[in-house]
């Protein structure tokens, strides 16, 4: 494997008394998309601005393509940004905000134009070049913000919750976009967002960041099927938490009873041990467990549950019931089978519902988790 | 529709109600005494209480080398005075709208502000204070060594310009704060991602974004120099040669009114050429300043 094109070695920040970002270490392989996602004031943008140059860390030290970035000013980064706002100049026209950086390298003026009219041709802009950058809609002006990085062939781009500004429609459509473009040009993207689904959809690696650290570094996959902590498990799509305390254990499998005597199963295979009587925290998500009438619609060999409908969310593929567990009064949501089964379920009707417990995962309760929010 | 005639009538006449002071004011106070003195000006005595109609006021300007040379003299120095304004101004208004945060802003904000609170006259008579031979600053510079004897600092050109730059300060600080205020802090952090340096980001971000506050500005501060009486006056004494001292000299000291309207209407006629001139030179137009500042 080639060197790493971003590694941060130790990076702290701090801002007065409160610590942005703590003490942080990852490296970013060449060509893949790597999305830090988080919480809004858990330190993502202020680690995006130190990779981009416009922020010091306090300790440690950022190598971009193989060299330490400390003391470089960002005009002299090999990085590039794409910013919230997108911030393109609106003084200039799409082809004049394309051709900004490479004139500022010096680059004559009829290469400029030949380089920044061939990059908008690539994401779709081409003949766009003379036009007022207030005359494109917004998806076009993304794409503009990133042909005017990209135009430098920067060894990294990062992007900084590019599509928040955008309505919702166009954000599912630039996210694939986004995601053909980079495969397409092949640069190492670094993007930050705090929508769990765009970290999903798009990237290869996902750091999920909160209080200034990662809680876990992995692929997508891993954190949806893996969370290594609550807050990973919480975070990254739906998930129910029930807090209880352990009350047996074989092997990994953990049993959990809530202080109302509700019992479930689930797996432990994060860091930290647990002992019988240990408080805990559980998840299950909605899609893992399966509704049923009666004992027998239920998979066979998984311990049954009972609760009562308090509504049906319906959307789409995504519709899902919210039940109210028997035992502890709690809400539990489950996905609503895509057959259309369950469909005609109404508030108040009784139903029973099951999970694999193998499918369930169980974390040593966080210090203040009775006051963390799932 | 019939329905909407008359709340649309009706909104006509509120309208009208609205800008009737400011137009009373306009056509009693501008329009109607300038079309006066445009009378005025175009007459010729030619007897006791016997007047024709004549260009004989214009003549006498473009004939006499001094009228001409204190128009060019006024009109030059007020450009200097004005640029210098802006070179000073810029820095300030720069610290107040970017740099300064909450209270420290609006605390530089109120530094400025604060001369005006004196009359145009103290402040001028304060600056003769510092400055006349036997005054604060010469005093300063013999006790500190550097000059044997007291000079003369007032009278002199210089002297004018910092009078002028010190009162149009404010009114080219105010255009550019909200000028600068409207620029997105990541269009310049953009631009240096890209590459650019401090000096391009102030040509080809910065300045081009601030322009319509930079002529603002600049139309302000020309003007008010431009038709300014008491700084040039006091400061410069008889060295001044000001045109509005002219103007003063006819109508006040001669009686010749016929004479000092044609003057202030060939200062009217150079203050909106040269405010044309400028915004042609910028390629910008007059309304869209307006209306950004």
């Amino acid at each position: 494997m080639s060197t790493p094109d971003l590694v941060a070695d130790a990076v702290v920040k701090r801002f007065g008394e409160h610590v942005a970002v703590d003490s942080l270490s990852f490296a970013v392989e060449r060509g893949s998309f790597f999305s830090i996602l988080g919480p809004s004031g858990c330190g993502k943008t202020t680690l995006l601005r130190m990779i981009a140059g416009f922020i010091a860390p306090d300790a440690g030290d950022i190598a971009i393509g193989g060299g330490s970035m400390r003391g470089v000013a960002p005009n002299r980064r090999p990085v590039n940004m794409v910013f919230q706002q997108l911030a393109l100049f609106p003084m200039m026209s799409v082809g004049e905000n394309v051709a900004f950086g490479l004139a500022r390298r010096g680059i004559a003026r009829a290469e400029r134009r030949r380089r920044s009219e061939a990059m908008l041709e690539r994401v779709g802009l081409g003949g766009a070049a003379h036009k007022r950058v207030d005359e494109l809609s917004g998806g076009q002006r993304q794409r503009v913000a990133i042909a005017r990085s990209l135009v430098l062939e920067p060894t990294l781009l990062l992007l900084d919750e590019p599509l928040g500004a955008l309505d919702l429609k166009l954000r599912e459509h630039m996210k694939i976009e986004l995601k053909q473009l980079q495969a397409a040009f092949g640069t190492t993207f670094v993007y930050i967002t705090h929508d769990q689904s765009e970290a999903l959809v798009l990237s290869d690696h996902v750091g999920v960041m909160s209080h200034g650290r990662f809680e876990q570094l992995g692929t997508p996959q891993d954190l949806y099927y893996r969370p290594q902590t609550p807050f990973v498990a919480a975070f990254v799509g739906a998930n129910n938490r029930v807090v209880g305390r352990a009350t047996a254990r074989d092997g990994a499998s953990i049993e959990v009873t809530t202080a109302d005597g509700w019992v479930i199963r689930a797996i432990h295979h994060a860091a930290g041990a647990i002992a019988v009587g240990d408080p805990v925290e559980a998840f299950v998500r909605p899609e893992v467990a399966s509704l049923g009438r009666s004992e027998a619609q239920l998979p066979a060999g998984q311990p049954p549950h009972a609760g009562e409908v308090l509504s049906v969310l319906f959307d789409g593929a995504n519709s899902a019931v919210l039940l109210q567990e028997s035992r502890s009064r709690r809400e539990f949501r489950i996905a609503l089978p895509q057959t259309g089964q369950f469909s005609d379920l109404k508030p108040q009707e009784r139903i029973l519902f099951s999970f694999d417990p193998a499918r369930a995962v169980c974390f040593p309760a966080r210090a203040q988790a009775a006051g963390a929010d799932a | 529709m019939p329905e909407s005639a008359a709340p649309r009538w009706h909104a006509r006449f509120m309208l009208g109600l609205l800008l009737a002071p400011a137009l009373l004011w306009l056509g009693a106070l501008i329009v109607a005494p300038h079309l006066d003195l445009a009378v005025l000006s175009l007459r010729e005595r030619v007897g006791p209480r016997q007047y024709a109609a004549s260009l004989a006021q214009y003549r006498t300007f473009f004939a006499d080398p001094l009228y001409w040379h204190v128009f060019v003299r006024t009109a030059w120095m007020s450009v200097v005075a004005t640029l210098l304004t802006l070179l000073l101004a810029f820095p300030i208004a720069w610290v107040i709208a970017k740099l300064a945060r909450g209270r420290a802003g609006s605390l530089l904000f109120i530094v400025c502000l604060i001369p005006f609170w004196v009359s145009e006259t103290v402040r001028t008579l304060g600056w003769m204070i510092l400055l006349r031979e036997s005054g604060v600053l010469p005093g300063l510079l013999v006790r500190l060594g550097i000059t044997d004897m007291p000079v003369e600092l007032l009278y002199h050109d210089a002297t004018i310009l910092v009078g002028l730059v010190y009162t149009s300060l404010l009114f080219m600080v105010v255009p550019l704060i909200s000028s600068l205020e409207s620029l997105d802090n990541s269009l310049i952090e953009a631009a240096y991602d890209l590459g650019a340096g401090g000096f391009t980001i102030l040509r080809s971000i910065v300045i081009p974004h601030a322009a319509p506050g930079i002529t603002a500005g600049c139309i302000v501060v020309f003007m008010l120099t431009l038709g300014n009486y008491l700084t040039p006056t006091l400061l410069g004494g008889k060295n001044s040669e000001w045109f509005t001292e002219q103007i003063y000299n006819q109508f006040i000291v001669r009686f010749n009114w016929e004479q000092g309207a044609a003057f202030g209407f060939l200062l009217l006629g150079l203050s909106t050429a040269m405010v044309m001139a400028g915004l042609r030179l910028t390629g910008q137009r007059f309304g869209d300043v307006m209306r950004r500042t």
